[in-house]
């Protein structure tokens, strides 16, 4: 809780909105600066020049390629990360020979940073999407397979005591007393996998991509077009709040039974 | 011992929960622990029993054995005649924990137990609903757990354990997390229900105040390992209240009951 003084009463007068706007003014207020002063104006080309920049990408015939190509990669391995993650999780929780041989992979793995591995990947796989699209399935299922485990396991034992003494069977007691409570955590799960997807992007795209904004940014850099580059950067960001938002209004609409709220 | 005695007794009434020579053994990470030994008990159709005891008296690991929960190392249960051997519709139980489901409104918390009956749609509304009413809850119904008092979850918790029709209520410190409030008034409404439908019950607590406003028998536990104690027959007739603790009786059951307790409590101290 933060303390009760005269700013933080100012701050609570504030409608949540005005803040939103005063904070957009302030980072262009930056964006600003960064842009005249000499040393950072060449990595930070003024806003006119940034959106003038979209008609340069869509006249190239760029844009709408490198946005598809990049959804359809994130899209497809975020969806396969998931389809993999649920029953691998709840193997996991379940039997614990399984966990006990999987999980400190799972671990191991998912501390190295995927760029370190995309070679590799490449050499088994290619060039192209399917690469793209291990390299983003691998790093959605490691994280969405923790969170969801960490979600089955942690299942309120007397829960499952209740509905038994009330003669549910196993079967009742997965659909109808372990789903529901594992949901929260399915939920972030899909939301910490979808931010996943995106930042691992850029790694996905250096396998040789020939479309993407990833692949684009890199190729961008050779030609040191700022602009365009600060371009997709924010359209990156833009893409990845407005998926966190959405997932956000849902998780709050499927589980406003929780009696805590989300992290 | 008196009290064995008296425990193995044959009477003419029927017994519900018959638990015969139990033992039950925990191997833990400091060897094995005997959390109770040479239990034996008849629970009797429509009787009210009490257990007190020291916390590690093994009073919840018995409730959990009669209710399937766990098995005994040794010695059997049987409820109406038949072993025991997992969790029975005809032995509900009451958690402290309250155990709502809660994603589940509380109406749909009580059609849980009536679709595991069987009851379906309407019908498992309707009777919801009632079994809400009998605990004065049927304002609340479409409410969610989370929205409740301590109080209100145990009250539903008491309405879906009715729900279920089991023949035996098996009741683990059910008022254990509530304030002292609270707990007399649920003490009061359980009275009542229990002396409308005479429900056999089987009471886990360490509030002997509660235990001898509710029980017919309390059967006090020692500890270390876990057995019977002393059985007192709370010969105070119904219906009590909760003036029925300034009675001199009352008092002179108190002072009995709790002394046995303490003395118990004492042991495990040491």
């Amino acid at each position: 809780m933060e303390k009760k003084t005269k700013q933080g009463s100012l701050a609570d007068r504030i409608p949540a909105k005005v803040w939103v706007l005063l904070s957009f003014l302030a980072a262009m207020l930056l964006w600003w600066i960064l842009s005249i002063i000499p040393a950072t104006s060449r990595a930070f080309p003024n806003v006119v020049k940034v959106l003038a920049s979209i008609k340069t990408m869509i006249s190239r015939g760029v844009l709408w390629k490198d946005l598809s190509s990049s959804l359809i990669s994130v899209v497809s391995g975020y969806v396969l990360g998931f389809v993999i993650a649920l029953p691998v999780a709840i193997l996991m929780a379940w039997y614990k020979p399984v966990r006990y041989i999987i999980e400190p992979w799972i671990q191991f793995i998912r501390n190295i940073p995927p760029l370190a591995y995309v070679p590799l990947i490449v050499i088994a796989a290619g060039v192209g999407r399917r690469p793209q699209i291990i390299v983003i399935t691998i790093a959605c299922f490691l994280i969405m397979c923790v969170t969801i485990y960490q979600g089955v396991i942690n299942v309120d034992e007397t829960l499952i005591k209740a509905a038994r003494v009330l003669g549910a069977t196993d079967k009742d007691i997965f659909i109808r007393v372990i789903a529901p409570a594992t949901l929260p955590f399915i939920l972030t799960a899909i939301r910490l996998g979808a931010s996943v997807a995106l930042t691992t992007l850029i790694a996905a795209e250096s396998t040789g991509a020939n479309a993407g904004l990833g692949m684009r940014i890199r190729s961008l850099n050779n030609s040191f077009e700022s602009a365009p580059m600060l371009l997709y950067i924010i359209i990156i960001g833009i893409l990845g709040i407005t998926i966190e938002k959405l997932i956000k209004t849902a998780e709050r609409r499927l589980t406003s039974w929780q009696e805590k709220r989300e992290i | 011992m008196a009290g064995e005695a008296r425990n193995l007794k044959n009477t003419n009434e029927h017994v519900r929960v018959r638990i015969d020579n139990v033992r039950k053994v925990f191997n833990g990470r400091n060897g094995e622990m005997v959390a109770l030994n040479g239990v034996s008990l008849d629970i009797h159709d429509n009787e009210f029993i009490c257990v007190v005891g020291p916390s590690g008296c093994g009073k919840s690991t018995l409730l959990n054995i009669i209710a399937g929960l766990l098995e005994p190392t040794e010695g059997k249960v049987y409820c109406d005649g038949k072993e025991v051997t997992g969790t029975g519709t005809e032995r509900g139980v009451v958690f402290q924990q309250y155990a709502l489901f809660p994603w589940l409104t509380v109406k749909k918390n009580v059609m849980f137990a009536l679709e595991m009956r069987g009851v379906k749609g309407k019908q498992a509304e309707q009777e919801a609903m009632k079994y809400l009413e009998m605990v004065d809850l049927a304002k609340f119904a479409d409410h969610y757990p989370k929205e409740l008092s301590g109080g209100m979850k145990q009250r539903v918790a008491i309405a879906r354990a009715y729900a279920a029709e089991p023949s035996v209520l098996l009741m683990d410190e059910p008022f254990g997390a509530l304030d002292a409030q609270t707990r007399t008034q649920l003490q009061t409404e359980l009275l009542e229900t229990w002396e409308r439908d005479k429900k056999t019950c089987f009471f886990i607590t360490h509030d002997v105040d509660e235990a001898i406003i509710l029980a017919q028998r309390v059967i006090i536990m020692s500890a270390r390992p876990g057995r019977i104690k002393e059985i007192v027959d709370i010969d105070i007739p119904y219906p009590r209240t909760q003036e029925t603790k300034l009675t001199p009786e009352f008092n002179a059951l108190k002072n009995r009951i709790w002394s046995q307790v303490y003395q118990e409590y004492l042991e495990v101290r040491k």
